[in-house]
This record gives C-alpha cells, sequence and structure tokens, in this order.
C-alpha cells in the first residue's frame, strides 16, 4: 500500500477534515469562549488607530520583546574561542533555555554547563556549586578554558565568582594555571548583546592580564599590520566566512576577537566533537600587540571597545554590522586605513557586479515602504541599505536599542542616518518598543516589505506584510545563517532575498493577466 | 553491543569512568540494566528526582519552564506573565509547541511572550507596583482575556515579592481570576516541580469555579496532554467516537472553562502522568473521580487503552469500542505492513521529558523497533517502575543522563535511532546517528491516536531510512554491513 493509499496526513491537513472542523466545533461548548461577534470586534479594535494609541502608552507590560537576556549573549561569546567551555553559573534552566535558543538558530549543538544552582544555594550561596562544577565539567568535556557567566538568580544573592574561583584552585580542583574567565551578566540589565561583550571583555581582559604581557600596539611578531578583528553578537556564519575572504584580499595579518562560526557550521563527519574552531587562546594577549582594532558592531561591543582603546591603548575603528554597497566601501577604507593597504582591485570589481545587480532590481524595490527590527547594530546597516536603494524604512523597532557609544545613542544615529536621505523622511525609531508596538504600526500606517526575525512573524501575518527574515534569531527557516550578509556579497544575498520576495508577492497577487513569465 | 545484562553494566561502568569520584558515586545510581527481576516486580534501583551535579550539561529545565512551558502557557484564553527579566518568557515564547485554536493576540495567548521585563530598579525596589498596572494595561490591550497567571522567575522569589497579595487585589479590581505561580527557576530539581506547583495553583484558584449546564454518565477529562502537534484532538476524536463526551482538555488547547468545570467528570483520563498525577489525585480525594492512566502511542496500546477505559463504562460504551478498534484494525496493519519490515529490529534509545520514554515503548514495538535504552529527564520513581516491565532484559534504564553519556551510550551500543530533544538532536546529526525531537515531534505530528501512528511510523522511517545518513564517514554508530560499508 503506497502512502497515499495510507492516507497519511499530518496537521497540515489532517486538522482541516469535517470530523476535526466537527469536534472543533463541539469542543466549545465546554469552552465557554467569546462569541464569534466578540471575537471579531475585539480583532477589528486591536487594529484601530484607538487601540494603537492605547499601545503606544502602556507603561509597563512588554508584549512580544526583540530582545533575549544577557547570559545567552556570553554563552555565545565563550563559543567564540578555541576549546572554551561556556559555564553559567545560576539555575540550570537558564542554560537549557541558552543551548536551546541557540542550538535552533543555528541547527547545530550548543554544549554549555551550569552550576545548577537550587534553592539551598538560594540561601547559602553557589559556592560548592561552582566548585563541583568545575570539577566535573573539566573533566568531562576536556576544555582549555571555562568561561563562567551569571544569571539572575547569582545575581541577586550577591554570588562573588572571583573569590569561588580562587577557592576551586585552593581546592585544587583545578590547578593555578587553569584558565578560567568570567563575567557579571544579570538578566536584568541590558540584553544578549551586552551580555557578549560583557563576556568577550571578560576572556580578553582575564587572558591578557594573566599573560604578563604588556601592550605595545604596532609591536605584534607578525608585523606592524596586524589588525584584531571583532564581529560581536554575529547570527551568521557566513558573516565570518565573508570577512575572512576580504581580509585575504587585502592581504593582511588579522586576528578574530570571538569566532564561534566553527562551533556554529561544523561538519558532519560521524564523530562529535565538544569544541570546532574559535579564537585560539595564545592569540589574545598578542592581540593587545595588533596595531589597530576593528569592531563591527560598535553599540554591542561598548565596553570591549573601551578595554581595547584604554588598557591595550590601540587605536580603534568602531563600525555597525557592514550591510550594503555604502557599508562595505566604509568596511574596505576602514580596513585600508588601518592598515595602510590598498583596497585590493578584486573587491573593487565585486563592488562593480553587485552594483550592476542592484540596479537590475531597483525597479521592485525603489519606493517599496519598509518596517524593521533587530539590535542596533544590524539597524544600523539594514537602514543604510534600505536607502541606498530607493527603499524607504518607515517603522523602526528596536527593543534593547537604549544604547550609545561615545556618548552618541543609537536613536539619534539612526534619525540622522534617516534624515541625511530623502528615503528616510517617513522613518521613525522606536526604542525600547515591542513587536506588540510593530503590530500596531504595521496595521496604522502600512508597508509593503518586513525585515527582521521570526518573532515578527506573527505581526507580519497579522498586517499581511511579507517578510524577509534578517538577523536573530531565525527559527524557522533553515540555513540563512550560512549565507553572508556583510560585505559586497552579502548585499547581493540580501538584495536576492528582499527582491525575490517582493517579486513572489507580485505572482501570489498577481490578476491573471499579469501573471508574467519575464520580470 | 547487543542486550547482555552483563555487557552492559559492565557499558556503563566504563562511561561513568570518566567522572570525578564524588559524582561518579552520585551517577552510578542513576544507572540500572533491567534483568528478569527487576522486569517482574518492578524492582525500581535507580535514583531520580534529585539534583543534577553541576557542570555536567543536564538535559534538565527549571520549574519555571515547567509551570509556564508546560502547566500554564497551553491555557489559551488566559494571558500568562513571565513575571521577572526578559529571558526566561523570550525562550519558552512559541518554543514548545502546543496547538490551539483562536486567535493569536485576539482570544487566544499561547504563543504570546508577555512580561514584566524586570531591570535593576526592579530587582532593588521590588516589582509588586509594576505588576499591579501590567495587570491593568493586560485588560486593556486583550479585553477578552479570561484570566491572568503570574509566572515567577528566580528574582522575583529571591527579592520577596508579593505576587499572591497582588494578585488577589487585582482579580477583585479587575474580576477575573488572577493566578500567582511560584515557579522561580531554582526551586526544585527540574521542570517536574514547577509542574506541581503549576497544578496547586490550578487547584487553589480555579478548580471547581464553574458548573456544567447538563452533566452526563460519559463526561471525562483529558489530562495532561499538551497538544504538541495536535495530539490532544487526534485522542479527543477516538474517546468521542467511542460515545465519551469530553468535557474538559488538559492543558493543550485548553481553556479556563474547562479546568472550572472539571469537576463535574466522572472519569479523568491521564495521559502524562508525571505532569499531572497532583490533579489527578487530587480531583480523586476531592470529588471522587477515579482516574485513569492511558497510552494512545502505537495502535497495540491503543487498543489496550481503549478496551480499559470502556471497561469502566456500560456495554454500549464497550460494543462502541470494539466497534472502533474493528474499523481502525486493518488500517494500522497496513500501516505497520508498510513500515516494520523497514525498521525491525533497529535499535532505539531514548531519553524524552516526562511520560514518552515509557509510552512510546510500545509504538516502536509495533514497528518491530527494539529499545535498548530509555530513560527520562526528570521522572519520579514511580516512573521507572511502571516503565520497567515494558522492557527487554538488558536494557539500560537511565535518570537525568548527561550529554557526555548519551554520546557514549550511543557509539557503544551501535544505535539506530535517538529520540530526544533539540539540545541532543545537532550533536547526532554530527555523528550519523538518526535523530527525532521527541520533545516536539520535530515540528510534525501529531503522534497519538489511529491518526498519529500513521505519521509515527511515517517519521520514524523517513528518519532512519533517509538515505542522508549515508553520506556520514559514520564510525561505530551503526553496524558496518547496514552503513553499506
Amino acid at each position: 500500500m503506497s502512502r497515499d493509499e495510507l492516507n497519511i496526513k499530518d496537521n497540515t491537513s489532517l486538522f482541516k477534515e469535517e470530523r476535526y472542523v466537527q469536534q472543533r466545533e463541539n469542543k466549545k461548548q465546554f469552552e465557554a469562549p467569546c462569541s464569534e461577534q466578540e471575537t471579531a470586534e475585539a480583532l477589528a479594535y486591536s487594529k484601530s488607530a484607538e487601540y494603537m494609541e492605547k499601545n503606544f502608552s502602556r507603561q509597563n507590560v512588554v508584549i512580544n520583546p526583540h530582545k533575549a537576556c544577557q547570559p545567552l549573549g556570553s554563552v555565545m561569546a565563550a563559543l567564540g574561542f578555541e576549546k572554551t567551555l561556556p559555564f553559567v553559573h545560576g539555575s540550570q534552566g537558564c542554560n537549557a533555555y541558552f543551548r536551546s535558543h541557540l542550538s535552533r538558530h543555528f541547527k547545530e549543538p550548543t554544549p554549555s554547563v551550569s552550576t545548577s544552582m537550587t534553592e539551598d544555594a538560594a540561601v547559602f550561596g553557589g559556592m560548592n556549586n561552582l566548585i563541583d562544577g568545575l570539577e566535573n565539567s573539566v573533566a568531562l568535556y576536556k576544555p582549555e578554558m571555562v568561561a563562567i557567566c551569571t544569571t539572575c538568580m547569582a545575581e541577586v544573592i550577591g554570588d562573588d565568582l572571583n573569590s569561588f574561583i580562587g577557592n576551586a584552585r585552593i581546592k585544587g580542583v583545578i590547578s593555578e594555571e587553569y584558565p578560567v574567565a568570567y563575567c557579571n551578566t544579570p538578566s536584568f540589565v541590558g540584553s544578549h548583546i551586552t551580555g557578549y561583550d560583557a563576556m568577550i571583555k571578560g576572556i580578553l581582559s582575564y587572558l591578557y592580564t594573566r599573560s604578563g604581557i604588556e601592550s605595545h600596539p604596532g609591536s605584534g611578531a607578525e608585523s606592524g599590520e596586524k589588525l584584531n578583528v571583532m564581529l560581536g553578537f554575529e547570527p551568521y556564519t557566513g558573516n565570518f566566512a565573508e570577512l575572512r575572504k576580504i581580509l585575504g584580499a587585502f592581504d593582511t595579518k588579522y586576528t578574530i576577537l570571538g569566532d564561534h562560526s566553527g562551533n556554529y557550521d561544523s561538519p558532519a563527519t560521524g564523530e562529535y566533537e565538544y569544541y570546532y574552531g574559535g579564537t585560539k587562546l595564545a592569540d589574545v594577549p598578542q592581540a593587545a600587540n595588533a596595531l589597530a582594532t576593528l569592531s563591527l558592531q560598535k553599540y554591542t561591543l561598548k565596553k570591549t571597545q573601551e578595554y581595547i582603546s584604554g588598557t591595550w591603548n590601540q587605536q580603534l575603528a568602531a563600525l555597525s554590522t557592514p550591510l550594503g554597497i555604502k557599508g562595505t566601501d566604509t568596511l574596505l577604507a576602514t580596513i585600508s586605513e588601518l592598515t595602510g593597504l590598498p583596497v585590493p582591485a578584486m573587491l573593487t570589481e565585486e563592488r562593480g557586479r553587485v552594483v550592476d545587480a542592484l540596479m537590475d532590481s531597483h525597479p521592485y524595490l525603489h519606493g517599496k515602504r519598509v518596517a524593521l527590527v533587530g539590535d542596533p547594530d544590524l539597524l544600523i546597516g539594514l537602514i543604510g541599505f534600505c536607502l541606498e536603494t530607493g527603499m524607504e524604512p518607515v517603522h523602526i523597532i528596536c527593543s534593547n536599542g537604549d544604547v550609545d557609544y561615545n556618548e552618541v545613542k543609537f536613536k539619534d544615529e539612526a534619525e540622522a542616518l534617516l534624515a541625511a536621505s530623502p528615503y528616510g523622511t517617513e522613518a521613525t525609531v522606536h526604542v525600547g518598543k515591542d513587536l506588540w508596538h510593530m503590530r500596531s504600526l504595521l496595521l496604522n500606517d502600512k508597508v509593503d516589505l518586513a525585515i527582521g526575525s521570526s518573532h515578527l512573524k506573527f505581526a507580519a501575518k497579522d498586517a499581511e506584510v511579507p517578510l524577509v527574515r534578517v538577523g536573530f534569531p531565525i527559527f524557522d527557516r533553515h540555513h540563512m545563517h550560512r549565507y553572508p550578509i556583510i560585505g559586497y556579497q552579502g548585499t547581493l544575498n540580501l538584495l536576492s532575498l528582499i527582491v525575490n520576495t517582493i517579486l513572489q508577492q507580485l505572482d501570489d497577487h498577481n490578476s491573471g493577466f499579469n501573471f508574467e513569465l519575464v520580470r | 553491543m547487543g542486550l547482555s545484562i552483563e555487557e552492559n553494566q559492565k557499558l556503563v561502568e566504563e562511561i561513568l569512568e570518566a567522572y570525578p569520584k564524588k559524582a561518579r558515586k552520585d551517577r552510578e545510581k542513576h544507572f540500572q540494566v533491567a534483568d528478569e527481576k527487576a522486569i517482574d516486580c518492578s524492582t525500581c534501583a535507580v535514583k531520580s528526582n534529585i539534583k543534577s551535579r553541576p557542570g555536567v550539561m543536564t538535559p534538565r529545565g527549571c520549574a519555571y519552564a515547567g509551570s509556564k512551558g508546560v502547566v500554564w502557557g497551553p491555557i489559551k484564553d488566559m494571558v500568562h506573565i513571565s513575571h521577572g527579566p526578559v529571558g526566561c518568557g523570550q525562550y519558552s515564547w512559541g518554543s514548545r509547541r502546543n496547538f490551539a485554536n483562536g486567535t493569536l493576540g485576539i482570544d487566544n495567548f499561547t504563543a504570546m511572550q508577555i512580561t514584566s521585563d524586570f531591570q535593576e530598579t526592579d530587582i532593588v525596589f521590588g516589582g509588586d507596583k509594576k505588576l499591579a498596572v501590567i495587570m491593568r494595561e493586560i485588560t486593556e490591550m486583550f479585553p477578552l482575556a479570561k484570566g491572568i497567571s503570574v509566572q515567577s522567575e528566580c528574582p522575583v522569589g529571591l527579592i520577596g515579592d508579593d505576587i499572591e497579595a497582588v494578585s488577589k487585589k487585582m482579580s477583585k479590581e479587575l474580576e477575573m481570576p488572577i493566578v500567582p505561580v511560584r515557579c522561580e527557576g531554582f526551586r526544585g530539581v527540574s521542570q517536574s516541580l514547577g509542574h506541581h506547583i503549576a497544578n496547586d495553583a490550578i487547584r487553589d484558584f480555579v478548580m471547581g469555579r464553574a458548573e456544567l449546564a447538563e452533566t452526563g454518565p460519559y463526561d471525562v477529562n483529558i489530562i495532561g496532554d499538551y497538544n504538541i502537534g495536535g495530539d490532544a484532538w487526534a485522542s479527543r476524536i477516538l474517546l468521542e467516537e467511542m460515545g465519551l463526551r469530553v468535557i474538559a482538555q488538559w492543558s493543550g488547547d485548553g481553556s479556563l472553562n474547562e479546568l472550572e468545570v472539571a469537576h463535574k467528570a466522572k472519569l479523568n483520563l491521564i495521559h502524562c502522568h508525571r505532569s499531572m498525577n497532583y490533579m489527578v489525585d487530587h480531583m480523586e480525594k476531592a470529588y471522587g473521580i477515579p482516574w485513569l492512566e492511558y497510552n494512545f502511542f502505537g495502535p497495540t496500546k491503543t487498543y489496550e487503552s481503549l478496551r480499559a477505559i470502556a471497561a469502566l463504562f456500560d456495554d454500549t460504551i464497550q460494543e462502541n469500542c470494539e466497534q472502533m478498534i474493528a474499523r481502525y484494525k486493518p488500517v494500522m496493519d497496513a500501516v505497520i505492513r508498510k513500515y516494520r519490515p523497514r525498521l525491525e529490529n533497529k535499535t532505539v534509545m531514548l531519553m524524552i521529558g516526562g511520560l514518552r520514554s515509557r509510552h512510546t515503548i510500545g509504538a516502536y514495538e509495533d514497528l518491530g523497533m527494539d529499545i535498548v535504552a530509555s530513560g527520562y529527564e526528570f521522572a519520579h520513581k514511580d516512573d521507572y517502575e511502571k516503565m520497567l516491565p515494558m522492557l527487554a532484559e538488558g536494557t539500560i534504564v537511565m535518570d537525568d543522563p548527561t550529554a557526555y553519556e548519551l554520546e557514549e551510550l550511543t557509539k557503544k551500543m551501535n544505535i539506530d535511532l535517538v529520540g530526544s530533544g533539540v539540545k541532543e538532536k545537532y550533536v547526532y546529526h554530527k555523528m550519523g546517528v538518526p535523530f527525532r525531537q521527541m520533545h516536539s515531534w520535530d515540528y510534525s505530528g501529531p503522534y497519538h491516536g489511529f491518526d498519529g501512528f500513521k505519521v509515527f511510523a511515517k517519521d520514524m522511517d523517513m528518519t532512519v531510512n533517509s538515505p542522508v545518513w549515508d553520506l556520514v564517514g559514520r564510525q561505530g554508530t551503526r553496524k558496518p554491513e547496514e552503513a553499506g560499508v
């Protein structure tokens, strides 16, 4: 009997069968549901201007925010270093959530342990958990470094990581030399990007301080042209590859500080390792001697940047995610400036090809009204990309946009960027708002396209706006993170995603006569 | 390695050698190799429901996950506040599948993340005032919400917020049930305590609050079905076809009113005993409602369960039951005829949260597959006692197994199929071992009932026999002749 003869239906079609429709109707007598009329009215009301006003005047409840908590970022940061085990000090559920959340985005394993603190630790502190946890995790998972971050529980009870780690050494569960980096990441401060920053700074400063090296920028053993590069809380493994390609073309020496792309893009070989790739621990103190550091997420990496330009006394160039032609131009100019090397011809050629592609597609993009959601640095990049293609950003929401770098606030930079273009005049930047606000915006002031993470799909569906998935997390589409969105190649990928979404819309909503073969 | 008791005992010992002494001593207690005596007498030597070792990559979650993710979250017409910092609500947002009918954000709030998003000031000054405002704002934003629950995250308990007082006061002001749930993540050793706490809150704030217009002799409740891929619907349809009337469904696609009238049922049918046994025990004591654990995975267990359920009712129901089984059996036989030859003798390792490590055994057996290792994330002693008689001699029983243990077992036992969760899934993909997420059906389903078994069989065949596994240089994960080496 073939599968068709067995009539195998899963949830996509099974529950449309009459017997299930009937069941659904019948169940209502016990649900005491609102009447159809009430529901219809409430739905219509939720789409109204009056509702939007109320929605924007709420002060305390947060509905569908676009941010996660600090330690999630710390786990990602720790996975950027060679054979480093992320270690979460607090209640074990947090760690289970971080592992699931990151694995759902990357479709890859996330090795990370927890100290499994329970009620007794809440009363007596989590020192014993931390000491036992270090002993067990080092024995089982054989990391070369452990990177500890805290959850809100550990922070509320005031656990002192430094002294606990010291006591673990005194007790002999780890040797005096064994590297243990740490940072404090209460979940009630900042967001995942703040936690990413805290752990990167924690690891850099720890490995540097214990090395005894004194920073002499430009004195690197490899020659003075060596560059440090940081990508930040980077949901795209493809962006690491693209950046390597660019730096390779420049023929500059470089160290990526915090490279989790190996861990989140590892091969299926028949054997599982806990650690794939990552910045070599020995390279970190050496990085203090590099000529300069290039940061590609300036709002995200605020404290790390301050550390590098302060303690390492190093020249620092801080950009936001380099998206689009101009964003990439700036990236290349910055690399050129920092290293003294010319922009390679290969990249200039690539630029030309991508500009050509943008010209081919511009009629479908021009004047398209766009809603954007994301982390601050991604949004700066996306706004730039939209403006240079003739798309018009309209609604921009940044739940964790309450950040500044060098006293420039994200919101101010975003608004200045928009104000500098005729295509940015309609835009409003909403900082600290959530995706329920975005729903009202989409319903009351319509756009053609929404760009954001999978979480935006609910609001986009209600407003019947096509969604292009960019950012973090992307749970419901496969392999997006493997393709870069930075650099010229990334610009081409982003362009393809967007223009083909728009073309699909044209086909889906054709009038019959304009279901056209050629576009 | 097959199912030799001695060999497998040795295997477990070898694996545990990697642990430091203290942890090894603890982990040893969490393993048992099923022997005849244990199977016959359900003699369970496995230690369970005790703390995980720090630093071991336990699969377990927390009390909040148990309450918000499992018990309260799927109750669709109430708004569930993730009270505390942003993370817990964000990570549990839509990630546990609980299908529910209704309009999201209007009369169905299951896939929403509603949080108080604690900041430092809330930790210092407390979140009580803010919580009251949040509740008012919820009624503004969601006028059709039937009630509110407060799902406490860790800091709430640590700073001593009085969510009970706020809930009481606001319940009066807003004229709706508002339920404080003390499910802070640090409570207990796993999700399991969260289920208990959540059920206690249902008992104290919801149970028995409404009446059913008309009760009948065939009124039953479905309890402990979370409707992952529509499972509760695929189960309910069988009960209804048999002539029973399901008056409440907990808590997948559940509603407040169903919880409130459930005490009028004549029988509680419980699928996930681990998460809801507290409730059926309470209802038995308080309302004299008997309960029965049933299992709708795989036709054999489904027939057995349907007959056991029918046996508690009159001849009409029993006849209906037999007629229904007669109707479905040829279809189920055909499914087995198609898939069994492709799955016969494949070895399976399960490590799932609660009931499914036990309940799915029969479904695998219907397909001719052999369970060689099975364990739970957060089970209690009774779960192991119930599981043991279902196992073959030599099967490895494991409690709260760590990532390291699972990986070693998979390699050394030549496992053909691993069933576990998303944290484990991609590890097995690296190893080239067929894997299904048995927490979420890998976004497929339903798996319950007769409609569900078809999907289950198709999915297991698709997984075990996908040609993609043959592209991997598998080492030690499957028998060479099967791997085509």
